[in-house]
Protein backbone atom coordinates (compact mmCIF):
# COMPACT_ATOMS: atom_id res chain seq x y z
CA UNK A 1 0.00 0.00 0.00
CA UNK A 2 1.41 3.37 -1.04
CA UNK A 3 1.04 6.44 1.15
CA UNK A 4 0.59 9.28 -1.35
CA UNK A 5 0.92 12.91 -0.23
CA UNK A 6 -1.89 14.83 -1.94
CA UNK A 7 -0.69 18.44 -2.41
CA UNK A 8 -3.97 19.59 -0.85
CA UNK A 9 -4.96 16.95 1.72
CA UNK A 10 -1.63 15.54 2.89
CA UNK A 11 -0.59 11.88 3.06
CA UNK A 12 -3.41 9.49 2.20
CA UNK A 13 -3.80 5.82 1.43
CA UNK A 14 -3.42 4.66 -2.16
CA UNK A 15 -7.06 3.44 -1.86
CA UNK A 16 -8.25 7.03 -2.31
CA UNK A 17 -6.35 7.64 -5.57
CA UNK A 18 -6.45 6.72 -9.22
CA UNK A 19 -3.40 6.69 -11.48
CA UNK A 20 -3.80 8.81 -14.62
CA UNK A 21 -0.78 8.18 -16.82
CA UNK A 22 2.43 10.02 -17.55
CA UNK A 23 2.53 13.77 -16.80
CA UNK A 24 3.71 16.75 -18.85
CA UNK A 25 2.56 15.38 -22.21
CA UNK A 26 1.41 18.35 -24.24
CA UNK A 27 -1.09 18.22 -27.06
CA UNK A 28 -0.52 20.24 -30.21
CA UNK A 29 -2.94 18.91 -32.82
CA UNK A 30 -2.57 22.02 -35.03
CA UNK A 31 1.04 21.29 -35.81
CA UNK A 32 1.12 17.52 -35.41
CA UNK A 33 1.62 15.32 -38.46
CA UNK A 34 0.59 11.69 -38.32
CA UNK A 35 3.88 10.64 -36.78
CA UNK A 36 3.78 13.29 -34.01
CA UNK A 37 0.10 12.64 -33.32
CA UNK A 38 0.70 8.93 -33.00
CA UNK A 39 3.54 9.55 -30.61
CA UNK A 40 1.39 11.90 -28.54
CA UNK A 41 -1.29 9.26 -28.28
CA UNK A 42 0.76 6.15 -27.70
CA UNK A 43 4.46 6.73 -27.00
CA UNK A 44 5.45 6.93 -23.36
CA UNK A 45 8.89 7.07 -21.79
CA UNK A 46 8.20 4.09 -19.48
CA UNK A 47 11.48 4.56 -17.61
CA UNK A 48 13.14 2.18 -15.21
CA UNK A 49 13.60 4.81 -12.52
CA UNK A 50 12.00 8.16 -11.86
CA UNK A 51 8.83 9.07 -13.75
CA UNK A 52 6.54 12.09 -13.53
CA UNK A 53 2.94 10.92 -13.61
CA UNK A 54 -0.55 12.19 -12.97
CA UNK A 55 -2.67 10.98 -10.10
CA UNK A 56 -6.15 11.98 -9.06
CA UNK A 57 -7.37 12.09 -5.46
CA UNK A 58 -10.70 10.63 -6.57
CA UNK A 59 -12.05 9.65 -3.15
CA UNK A 60 -10.73 12.81 -1.52
CA UNK A 61 -10.52 16.37 -2.82
CA UNK A 62 -11.05 15.15 -6.39
CA UNK A 63 -8.01 16.99 -7.74
CA UNK A 64 -5.48 15.89 -10.34
CA UNK A 65 -1.86 16.47 -9.36
CA UNK A 66 1.57 15.30 -10.48
CA UNK A 67 3.89 12.91 -8.74
CA UNK A 68 7.53 11.84 -9.10
CA UNK A 69 7.77 8.11 -8.47
CA UNK A 70 10.62 5.64 -8.75
CA UNK A 71 9.27 2.76 -10.81
CA UNK A 72 11.85 0.37 -9.34
CA UNK A 73 11.15 0.94 -5.64
CA UNK A 74 7.67 2.56 -5.83
CA UNK A 75 9.19 5.29 -3.67
CA UNK A 76 7.28 8.57 -4.09
CA UNK A 77 9.81 11.41 -4.21
CA UNK A 78 7.57 14.45 -4.65
CA UNK A 79 4.03 15.53 -5.42
CA UNK A 80 3.05 18.92 -6.83
CA UNK A 81 -0.04 20.69 -8.12
CA UNK A 82 -1.05 20.53 -11.77
CA UNK A 83 0.44 23.47 -13.65
CA UNK A 84 3.51 23.67 -11.45
CA UNK A 85 6.88 22.78 -13.01
CA UNK A 86 8.43 19.40 -12.37
CA UNK A 87 10.63 19.82 -9.28
CA UNK A 88 14.31 19.04 -9.61
CA UNK A 89 15.57 16.39 -7.26
CA UNK A 90 18.89 16.59 -5.53
CA UNK A 91 20.84 13.60 -6.74
CA UNK A 92 22.69 12.51 -3.64
CA UNK A 93 23.81 9.23 -5.09
CA UNK A 94 21.85 7.44 -2.40
CA UNK A 95 19.94 4.50 -3.81
CA UNK A 96 16.20 4.93 -3.34
CA UNK A 97 14.64 2.55 -0.88
CA UNK B 1 -36.88 8.83 9.35
CA UNK B 2 -34.69 8.80 12.39
CA UNK B 3 -33.38 5.44 13.39
CA UNK B 4 -31.01 4.66 16.19
CA UNK B 5 -28.90 1.57 16.01
CA UNK B 6 -27.04 0.91 19.22
CA UNK B 7 -23.92 -1.03 18.52
CA UNK B 8 -22.65 -1.10 22.08
CA UNK B 9 -21.56 -4.56 23.10
CA UNK B 10 -21.68 -6.02 26.55
CA UNK B 11 -18.71 -7.58 28.22
CA UNK B 12 -15.51 -6.41 29.79
CA UNK B 13 -14.45 -4.37 26.76
CA UNK B 14 -17.79 -2.66 26.31
CA UNK B 15 -16.56 0.66 27.65
CA UNK B 16 -13.74 0.91 25.16
CA UNK B 17 -15.74 -0.23 22.20
CA UNK B 18 -19.00 1.51 22.86
CA UNK B 19 -20.39 3.59 20.05
CA UNK B 20 -23.82 4.50 18.79
CA UNK B 21 -24.69 5.01 15.15
CA UNK B 22 -27.69 7.24 14.47
CA UNK B 23 -29.22 7.93 11.09
CA UNK B 24 -30.07 11.63 10.98
CA UNK B 25 -33.26 13.40 10.00
CA UNK B 26 -33.26 15.20 6.62
CA UNK B 27 -31.49 18.56 6.55
CA UNK B 28 -30.75 21.19 3.92
CA UNK B 29 -27.49 20.52 2.05
CA UNK B 30 -25.81 22.31 -0.80
CA UNK B 31 -22.82 21.61 -2.95
CA UNK B 32 -21.08 24.95 -3.44
CA UNK B 33 -18.26 25.52 -5.91
CA UNK B 34 -16.50 28.82 -6.55
CA UNK B 35 -13.33 30.79 -5.91
CA UNK B 36 -12.13 31.74 -2.45
CA UNK B 37 -13.40 35.28 -3.09
CA UNK B 38 -16.86 33.93 -3.92
CA UNK B 39 -16.71 31.72 -0.84
CA UNK B 40 -16.29 34.85 1.30
CA UNK B 41 -19.41 36.35 -0.30
CA UNK B 42 -21.27 33.11 0.30
CA UNK B 43 -20.12 33.07 3.91
CA UNK B 44 -21.68 36.49 4.52
CA UNK B 45 -25.06 35.23 3.33
CA UNK B 46 -24.83 31.71 4.75
CA UNK B 47 -23.43 32.51 8.18
CA UNK B 48 -20.65 29.95 8.30
CA UNK B 49 -17.71 31.18 6.21
CA UNK B 50 -16.20 28.34 4.16
CA UNK B 51 -12.72 27.44 5.40
CA UNK B 52 -9.87 28.00 2.95
CA UNK B 53 -7.58 25.62 4.82
CA UNK B 54 -7.87 22.11 3.36
CA UNK B 55 -9.99 19.56 5.22
CA UNK B 56 -11.38 22.02 7.75
CA UNK B 57 -14.94 22.94 8.69
CA UNK B 58 -16.52 26.09 10.01
CA UNK B 59 -19.68 26.20 12.10
CA UNK B 60 -21.96 29.09 13.01
CA UNK B 61 -25.02 28.03 14.96
CA UNK B 62 -27.09 25.71 12.77
CA UNK B 63 -24.94 26.35 9.68
CA UNK B 64 -21.86 24.30 8.78
CA UNK B 65 -19.48 24.56 5.83
CA UNK B 66 -17.19 21.61 5.11
CA UNK B 67 -14.12 21.92 2.85
CA UNK B 68 -14.20 19.14 0.24
CA UNK B 69 -11.74 20.53 -2.31
CA UNK B 70 -9.88 23.76 -3.19
CA UNK B 71 -13.03 25.22 -4.77
CA UNK B 72 -15.69 22.94 -3.31
CA UNK B 73 -17.62 22.93 -0.04
CA UNK B 74 -20.55 21.03 1.44
CA UNK B 75 -23.00 23.35 3.20
CA UNK B 76 -25.35 21.99 5.85
CA UNK B 77 -28.18 23.94 7.49
CA UNK B 78 -30.54 22.50 10.09
CA UNK B 79 -32.58 25.64 10.73
CA UNK B 80 -34.20 26.43 7.39
CA UNK B 81 -35.79 24.54 4.52
CA UNK B 82 -33.62 24.05 1.48
CA UNK B 83 -35.82 25.95 -0.97
CA UNK B 84 -35.91 29.19 1.03
CA UNK B 85 -32.22 29.08 1.82
CA UNK B 86 -31.29 28.23 -1.76
CA UNK B 87 -33.15 31.29 -3.04
CA UNK B 88 -31.46 33.53 -0.47
CA UNK B 89 -27.98 32.24 -1.32
CA UNK B 90 -28.56 32.53 -5.07
CA UNK B 91 -29.67 36.15 -4.60
CA UNK B 92 -26.51 36.91 -2.63
CA UNK B 93 -24.31 35.25 -5.28
CA UNK B 94 -26.12 36.62 -8.34
CA UNK B 95 -23.10 38.61 -9.55
CA UNK B 96 -20.55 35.88 -8.83
CA UNK B 97 -19.48 32.98 -11.04
CA UNK B 98 -20.31 29.92 -8.96
CA UNK B 99 -22.21 26.67 -8.76
CA UNK B 100 -24.76 26.02 -6.03
CA UNK B 101 -26.71 22.76 -6.13
CA UNK B 102 -29.35 21.57 -3.69
CA UNK B 103 -28.17 18.08 -2.68
CA UNK B 104 -30.35 17.79 0.43
CA UNK B 105 -31.86 14.50 -0.69
CA UNK B 106 -28.72 13.09 -2.28
CA UNK B 107 -27.05 12.39 1.06
CA UNK B 108 -27.87 10.49 4.20
CA UNK B 109 -26.14 11.52 7.41
CA UNK B 110 -25.07 9.35 10.34
CA UNK B 111 -23.70 10.41 13.70
CA UNK B 112 -21.17 8.00 15.16
CA UNK B 113 -20.70 8.88 18.80
CA UNK B 114 -18.72 7.23 21.56
CA UNK B 115 -15.29 5.97 22.51
CA UNK B 116 -15.56 3.11 20.00
CA UNK B 117 -16.51 5.25 17.01
CA UNK B 118 -13.03 5.60 15.53
CA UNK B 119 -12.54 1.86 15.91
CA UNK B 120 -15.70 1.13 13.92
CA UNK B 121 -14.65 3.50 11.14
CA UNK B 122 -11.16 1.97 11.04
CA UNK B 123 -12.70 -1.31 9.89
CA UNK B 124 -13.23 0.26 6.48
CA UNK B 125 -11.40 3.60 6.34
CA UNK B 126 -7.60 3.96 6.05
CA UNK B 127 -7.32 7.32 7.84
CA UNK B 128 -5.51 7.81 11.16
CA UNK B 129 -8.13 8.84 13.72
CA UNK B 130 -5.70 9.90 16.42
CA UNK B 131 -6.72 13.38 17.58
CA UNK B 132 -3.35 14.76 16.45
CA UNK B 133 -3.81 13.42 12.92
CA UNK B 134 -7.58 13.95 12.62
CA UNK B 135 -8.41 16.82 15.01
CA UNK B 136 -11.83 18.15 15.93
CA UNK B 137 -13.09 20.27 13.04
CA UNK B 138 -11.37 18.19 10.36
CA UNK B 139 -13.53 16.96 7.50
CA UNK B 140 -12.66 15.07 4.36
CA UNK B 141 -13.96 12.89 1.61
CA UNK B 142 -12.68 9.36 1.96
CA UNK B 143 -13.87 5.76 1.72
CA UNK B 144 -15.65 3.32 4.03
CA UNK B 145 -15.32 -0.10 2.46
CA UNK B 146 -16.68 0.32 -1.06
CA UNK B 147 -18.59 3.54 -0.30
CA UNK B 148 -17.33 7.06 -0.81
CA UNK B 149 -18.12 9.15 2.25
CA UNK B 150 -17.64 12.57 3.80
CA UNK B 151 -16.32 12.25 7.32
CA UNK B 152 -16.30 15.13 9.82
CA UNK B 153 -15.10 15.04 13.42
CA UNK B 154 -17.23 17.64 15.22
CA UNK B 155 -16.26 16.64 18.77
CA UNK B 156 -13.44 14.46 20.14
CA UNK B 157 -15.63 11.33 20.22
CA UNK B 158 -18.21 12.33 17.60
CA UNK B 159 -18.11 11.84 13.84
CA UNK B 160 -20.62 12.87 11.19
CA UNK B 161 -20.65 10.56 8.20
CA UNK B 162 -22.40 11.61 5.01
CA UNK B 163 -22.86 9.20 2.13
CA UNK B 164 -25.01 9.08 -0.94
CA UNK B 165 -28.52 8.00 -0.07
CA UNK B 166 -28.38 4.73 -2.01
CA UNK B 167 -25.23 3.76 -0.08
CA UNK B 168 -26.84 4.33 3.33
CA UNK B 169 -28.01 0.70 3.86
CA UNK B 170 -24.52 -0.53 2.91
CA UNK B 171 -22.86 1.94 5.30
CA UNK B 172 -25.23 1.07 8.16
CA UNK B 173 -24.68 -2.66 7.60
CA UNK B 174 -20.92 -2.15 7.31
CA UNK B 175 -20.80 -0.38 10.69
CA UNK B 176 -22.99 -3.05 12.30
CA UNK B 177 -20.67 -5.73 10.92
CA UNK B 178 -17.68 -3.76 12.19
CA UNK B 179 -19.17 -3.82 15.68
CA UNK B 180 -19.70 -7.58 15.37
CA UNK B 181 -16.09 -8.03 14.28
CA UNK B 182 -14.91 -6.31 17.43
CA UNK B 183 -16.97 -8.50 19.72
ZN1 LIG C 1 -6.60 15.61 -1.94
Amino acid sequence: MLLIPCPYCGPRSELEFKHAGEAHITREPQVADDQAWGEFLYTRTNPKGIIAERWRHTSGCGRFFNCLRDTVSDNILATYKSGEPRPSLETSGEPSR
Amino acid sequence: MVETVTLARSGSLAGRRMASVTELAPVARFSFRGSEATAIKLGEAFGARPAVEPCRSSVAGARSALWLGPDEWLLIATDQDAGTLFAALETALAAEPHSLVDVSHRNTGFDIVGAGGAGLLSEGCPLDFDLAAFPVGMCTQTVLGKAEIVLWRFAPLSFRLECWRSFAPYVADFLAQAADNQD
